[in-house]
């Protein structure tokens, strides 16, 4: 951890403002995903649902590096980091709802949340496919010049997938300007990485391709902005990939329908990692920096708790895709 | 007109469309330095460089995804598979991530891509190397799947493929690179889902594509001199699927015969027979027959591969029976 994400001197006006950003995404995606939950069990959202809970740090800390011509793509546990890429609340919960006002029209759900004017490329479904798609955009970055970069979030367990390791090969081999975010929450589903990897520090996978890794503090927002301006640096500037193995936990099951512990895991854990919530270690750092206390911390638990309330009832109240949409958008318009 | 092989018909076609856009790019295993593992790629390296001839390393659902995710911020990626065979490790790329995106971002993200690469059985190359993958992907809503048989549409057809918005699946026949013909010079573009009747008859259709057009054809002129006139529709794509000239053509000739290379079952025929059966029942004055690969993995003896394979004798037969001659 660096002297700024221990800080306890209150920061310049403009880095006090970042700081309550970052807060206040964080606790909207926290907010978001518990009425996500709630609205799953009153079944206005179908299929899989998986939740970010316990992880909203290295969603915000990442997309706080980047710039609005970048690109984000991530897995099927997304819905964070599309809000911390600045999709609408309400375009996000519209799509968990399945309506037409939603982020892909209804058609993408959950798991295929996509903004291309955001940058934002999906929402994958498929463990590690998408990993080879980050690539490939950055190729498209440094093909056409310019520094712009990719970020592809994935989860441990993606790590150990044949497209992980033939990407990493790839993107280190043609230096494309690339950050691979390996979101370590502990668990692929209910097998913990002790059980899923040979070598559970997974950073070190990068030296396999000689590609800069570090390991990251996943409950720090500040600490995986830091790690995140580094690896940025190294994409824009010399156009080479990084390795961020972010080191986290999710609170909740992987899915809903699985519980937050009583199998695979224990409720101790679960709440020994509670202690470190992310939220709280920020809005604790804050305080002690004498500019954050209960008044405005409550303050902005109403704001986004009314923000949520209206995604809801905008999704709610929004009309389902016309029975038309079924056979639109299989291929290109005709003339195009 | 220039007479090409049906390889320097498919290069000229990638050397013009590079040429023409600059978003397009070739990539995959031994294209650039190597000149292509089948020479379809011979002197674009020298010619265009290695940014836009990408050798890869054997990682084809690596560099299957790639060349998505290039495609999905506006690049123009033609993948090369060094055949068929071995694109099954990039299935998932091509199915799940190049055929779905559009669909599953509401219509925001289109992936104009091409696959291509060589498909369908060589000679004694064994079960893992011969086999023909039209239905495979033919089977997949998002996709197009194209397969010529000359060298004039193996050019029109795969300038129209990189051109296309949507994701392509371009399989060229193996036995086919050698096969010379005619090819139009210039910008000669073949519209995709467009079947091409390469010989007019009335007594029966026979129905085919790519490595069965030829032995169709020998067989139509067997037919012939047996009295027996046969059209010869050659499909060129198989998804979109050209209905028209299929029911066009059995409403006239009212018997049918189908030739693929692959497998019987679910095969091309199979839909093209579907297709027959519910649009043109009137039409049918004989039961349709298939003829098809035989429903074995490819054996290596040289003999019982002969037998696993269509051939013109096959096809005469079939059109003979529909005949009941």
């Amino acid at each position: 951890m660096t002297a700024t994400a221990r800080s306890t001197k209150a920061p310049d006006a403009a880095t006090q403002a970042l700081h309550r950003s970052y807060l206040r995404q964080m606790m909207l995606i926290r907010r978001f995903e518990e009425k996500a939950g709630e609205a799953y069990s009153l079944g206005k959202i179908g299929g899989f649902c998986h939740l970010y809970i316990g992880q909203e740090a290295v969603a915000v800390g990442v997309m706080a590096a980047l710039r609005p011509d970048d690109h984000v793509i991530s897995a099927y546990r997304e819905h964070g980091h599309a809000l911390a890429r600045g999709l609408t609340s309400r375009a996000v919960m519209a799509e968990l709802f399945g309506k037409a006002t939603g982020s892909s029209a209804g058609k993408g759900g959950s798991m295929h949340i996509f903004d291309a004017a955001a940058g934002f490329l999906g929402g994958h479904g498929i463990v590690g496919s998408h990993i080879p798609l980050a690539a490939g955009v950055a190729f498209a970055h440094k093909y056409r010049g310019g520094d712009q970069l990719c970020v592809c979030f994935f989860g441990e367990a993606a790590a150990n997938i044949g497209a992980f390791h033939e990407t990493l090969n790839m993107a280190s081999l043609w230096d494309l300007p690339a950050i691979f975010i390996v979101e370590n929450n502990g668990y692929g589903m209910g097998t913990a990485v002790s059980r899923a990897a040979a070598v559970t520090n997974l950073s070190v996978r990068g030296n396999a391709y000689d590609m800069p890794a570090e390991q990251v503090d996943g409950q720090n927002v500040l600490t995986v902005r830091e790690a995140m301006d580094r690896a940025v640096t190294r994409a824009r500037a010399e156009s080479k990939p990084t390795l961020l193995e972010i080191k986290t936990y999710r609170y909740v099951g992987h899915s809903m329908s699985d519980a937050a512990h009583g199998t695979y895991r224990t409720k101790d854990e679960v709440d020994e990692y509670r202690r470190r919530d992310p939220i709280a270690v920020l809005a604790d750092l804050m305080k002690a920096g004498g500019y954050w206390d209960d008044g405005r911390h409550d303050a902005l638990v109403t704001e986004v708790q009314a923000e949520v309330e209206d995604a809801v009832t905008f999704a709610d109240a929004s009309p389902d895709p016309d029975p038309s949409a079924l056979y639109t958008d299989v291929y290109a318009p005709e003339g195009r | 007109m220039a007479t090409l092989t049906y390889r320097d018909a498919l290069n000229v076609a990638l050397r013009e469309e590079m040429a023409r856009d600059d978003r397009v790019f070739l990539m995959g295993e031994e294209v650039a330095e190597y000149d292509g593992a089948y020479k379809v790629s011979r002197g674009l390296l020298k010619e265009f460089g290695p940014k836009r001839v990408v050798d890869t390393p054997i990682a084809e659902l690596g560099f299957a995804g790639i060349g998505v995710g290039a495609a999905m911020v506006g690049l123009r990626p033609v993948i090369e598979m060094m055949t068929w065979n071995f694109a099954l490790l990039a299935i998932d790329q091509i199915v799940n991530s190049a055929a779905k995106m559009r669909y599953m971002s509401g219509g925001q993200v289109g992936v104009p891509i091409v696959f291509r690469g060589p498909g369908g059985a060589a000679l004694q190359l064994g079960a893992q190397h011969s086999q023909a993958f039209e239905s495979y992907y033919a089977h997949i809503p998002g996709l197009k799947v194209i397969a010529p048989a000359t060298p004039a549409d193996a050019k029109g057809l795969l300038k129209a493929a990189i051109r296309d918005e949507d994701p392509v699946v371009f399989i060229e026949g193996e036995m086919l690179y050698n096969l010379k013909g005619e090819v139009p010079d210039g910008d000669h573009v073949t519209p995709i889902g467009k079947a091409d009747i390469k010989r007019a008859g009335k007594d029966v259709t026979i129905i085919c594509h790519s490595k069965t057009v030829a032995p169709s054809l020998k067989a139509a002129e067997a037919l012939a001199a047996e009295g027996v006139d046969a059209e010869v529709i050659d499909l060129r794509t198989i998804r979109p699927l050209d209905v028209d000239t299929i029911l066009e053509s059995v409403a006239r000739t009212n018997r049918c015969v189908v030739a693929e290379e692959g497998w019987p079952f679910a095969g091309v025929g199979a839909q093209v027979v579907d297709t027959i059966q519910r649009e043109a029942f009137d039409a049918l004055d004989a039961p349709i027959l298939r003829v098809t690969g035989a429903d074995v993995p490819m054996p290596y003896n040289k003999v019982l591969e002969r037998a696993a394979k269509v051939d013109a004798a096959k096809i005469q037969d079939a059109a003979k029976k529909v005949l009941y001659l």
